[in-house]
């Protein structure tokens, strides 16, 4: 098999290592760039295109008013949301943090590296003068990641400690998101949820990701089910939903339920658009999951089988971790798409990240600021996809071990 | 090998098989004693290894009786599991988890399974692997062992479960030549400790030196039943002497 991985070379009597091959630069550039009259004019035409591109590029972004972004910071990140209420963000946030150093310092591994990150960025952002009671807030980040890890650096000899942490885990989405937006009877709620900028964006994709991966690994197993009545329902739903576009579903969703439903039953417009996002990103997940079983070796039923695992066992031990597996690029890739996607809540009036910049751009003081506004929601939509696609091959590489 | 054998584990009568339109299982009927090892042969597409999968239902049959262990074999799901748990099996393309460790491969059905402690289940997949040689890998992938060493972790798992019968479906038909032996001592170490075994095989010397009974499948149905001195000597239908000729002649 691959034994050379597990063992260290070394070379024999008779044995050379491989010649190392050195191209000097200009021959590089000849053999690469100008090896013929032809390519030598492609060379020079796209060489002068990206000249152009570039100075132009660089011209608009000295000029740029970049003042628009920190003048309209809250308002891009957190949109309305009260200044007075502002210490619940960042508990939520604290609380976060705390997870995943706790996490860092039971499990090490990617979860270390993460918390390494977050507390690194903190003491980073934390020198930008965004004004002292922000700037302690930021650096509080860094001091919970860094409790967080070190309580799970010791705690991490018990077993129960790491039990708790998952519990923790689950419970943490639920709380957090009760404590942003208030529960009647013990916290106000806090008015204005339509147009919470980037924080909606940030609370659709981990609701929509949080519940959308189990109802797909739900109906991909109900659409492989030997029963035909749960076959027939969930490949009905797969197809119907992948049939509509997003866009028409949260439309429907938006207007139609409010048609059908009576008044006091009628969900709020945040929670229908969240439930629609989860109901169609389910119908994906559920086909990229469905992949990865179709990919496991009927062997491996028959082994489970044999050794008297009954068919719940053997899905939840043996078959799905392997599925999974093979299809986290899958996974990972509608994670980011659903990001996205939580843009598309605008047009129904949730102002959203892009929406809430659009009435930015609308504003007669910051007329013209298009392009800046774009620019900054692009990278930070770069920043949050990158991520996510980084920490997907880190998860890939440190799985990669078992592999045959 | 003959040690007192008066306890009827496997029956079959008339078992019968299609898969579509295809004949494969034609009225076989056997039966197996305690503590026997028997041999399965016969040119590929007869019908052996359907047959040993019928014994812990891999597969199904629809017509006859199979009755295992005092068992009878039906769609009754709590009988199929009571069987399995009953019946260890060695497949021939090993069919380890390749997500686990070696340990974790073999300890895995005795703690889900038969509700052992963890710590229990360990200590259990320990001991085989020393008895199937191969302690030291205990914490390796199956991707990063041998063949033969698989294979040899395919039999410890399914002897976790401490079965009664372990069934071998060519379970050297995937190795390297110098990988079988290794494997086959294993099996013979098994056989001499008074496992009920049958061994579908091509390896014709484990078959003379192991086995108490051969018997020789074609077209679903089986041609002889032997003991392995008369079947390599004198062999009693004409199917069986072709058949020899050409897999020993080399």
């Amino acid at each position: 098999m691959d034994e050379t991985r597990t063992r260290t070379h070394t070379y024999g009597d008779d044995e050379l290592p491989p010649p190392i091959e050195r191209i000097p630069v200009l021959r590089w550039l000849k053999e690469n760039l100008f090896s013929s009259w032809f390519n030598a004019i492609l060379t020079i035409v796209f060489a002068a295109l990206i000249v152009v591109l570039l100075s132009g590029l660089v011209k608009w972004a000295l000029g740029a008013r970049w003042e628009v972004i920190p003048a309209n910071l809250k308002l891009l990140l957190v949109g309305t949301y009260p200044l007075e209420d502002i210490w619940r963000i960042w508990t939520t946030l604290y609380v976060i943090s705390f997870l995943v150093g706790s996490a860092g310092g039971s499990r090490g591994g990617l979860m270390r590296h993460i918390s390494m990150t977050i507390a690194l960025m903190s003491v980073v952002l934390a020198i930008i003068p965004f004004g002292w009671a922000t700037r302690g807030w930021i650096i509080g980040m860094a001091g919970s990641t860094g409790v967080g890890f070190v309580l799970g650096h010791f705690a991490k000899g018990f077993r129960r400690y790491k039990h708790l942490e998952i519990s923790m885990w689950v419970l943490s989405l639920p709380v957090t998101i009760m404590l942003v937006n208030g529960i009647s009877g013990i916290l106000p709620v806090v008015a204005g949820r339509n147009s919470w900028g980037l924080m909606l964006n940030v609370i659709g994709a981990v609701v929509g990701i949080a519940l959308s991966f189990p109802i797909g690994i739900l109906l991909a197993l109900g659409r492989r089910s030997e029963l035909p009545a749960i076959r027939l329902i969930c490949t009905a739903y797969i197809e119907i939903i992948r049939g509509v576009p997003l866009i028409t579903l949260l439309f429907m969703a938006s207007i139609m339920l409010q048609l059908l439903l009576p008044a006091n039953v009628r969900p709020d417009l945040l929670i229908r658009a969240m439930m629609t996002i989860t109901a169609f990103e389910a119908a994906y997940m559920a086909e990229n999951v469905r992949g990865g079983l179709q990919a496991i070796p009927k062997g491996q039923y028959e082994a489970a089988s044999a050794v008297g695992l009954n068919k719940l066992l053997t899905t939840t031990l043996i078959i799905m971790p392997q599925a999974l597996r093979l299809v986290i690029p899958a996974i990972v890739g509608q994670f980011i798409s659903l990001f996205m996607d939580t843009t598309l809540f605008g047009f129904i009036a949730i102002l959203e990240l892009l929406h809430i910049s659009r009435s930015i751009m609308g504003n007669v003081q910051w007329r013209g600021t298009i392009f800046e506004l774009y620019v900054f929601i692009g990278v930070i939509f770069w920043l949050a996809c990158y991520s996510m696609s980084y920490i997907s091959r880190r998860i890939e590489r440190s799985l990669g071990v078992g592999k045959r | 090998m003959s040690v007192a054998k008066n306890e009827e584990i496997i029956i079959y009568r008339d078992v019968h098989k299609w898969y579509g339109d295809f004949h494969v299982l034609r009225g076989v009927s056997f039966t197996m004693q305690k503590g026997e090892v028997v041999v399965i042969c016969g040119p590929s597409g007869s019908g052996k290894s359907t047959c040993i999968r019928t014994i812990n239902r891999l597969e199904d049959h629809q017509k006859g009786q199979i009755i295992v262990d005092g068992i009878e074999l039906t769609n009754d799901l709590r009988n199929i599991e009571a069987i399995r748990r009953d019946v260890g099996m060695v497949f021939q393309q090993f069919n380890l988890f390749p997500h686990l460790t070696v340990l974790q491969n073999v300890s895995l059905a005795p703690f889900w399974v038969l509700k052992m402690k963890k710590s229990k289940a360990e200590e259990v997949a320990r001991q085989l692997l020393e008895r199937v040689g191969i302690p030291e890998q205990a914490d390796k992938y199956p991707g990063q062992i041998s063949g033969g060493q698989q294979q040899r972790v395919a039999i410890a798992r399914a002897l976790a479960m401490s079965p009664r019968i372990m069934l071998f479906d060519e379970p050297t038909s995937a190795l390297d030549p110098e990988m079988i032996k290794e494997v086959l001592d294993v099996m013979k170490e098994l056989a001499q400790s008074g496992m009920t075994m049958i061994v579908v095989t091509h390896e014709m010397g484990f078959a003379r030196e192991v086995a108490d009974r051969i018997i020789f499948f074609d077209y679903g149905q089986i041609v002889e039943e032997n003991t392995p001195e008369e079947f390599f000597h004198s062999p009693k239908h004409e199917r069986t002497k072709l058949f020899l000729s050409q897999i020993l002649d080399y």
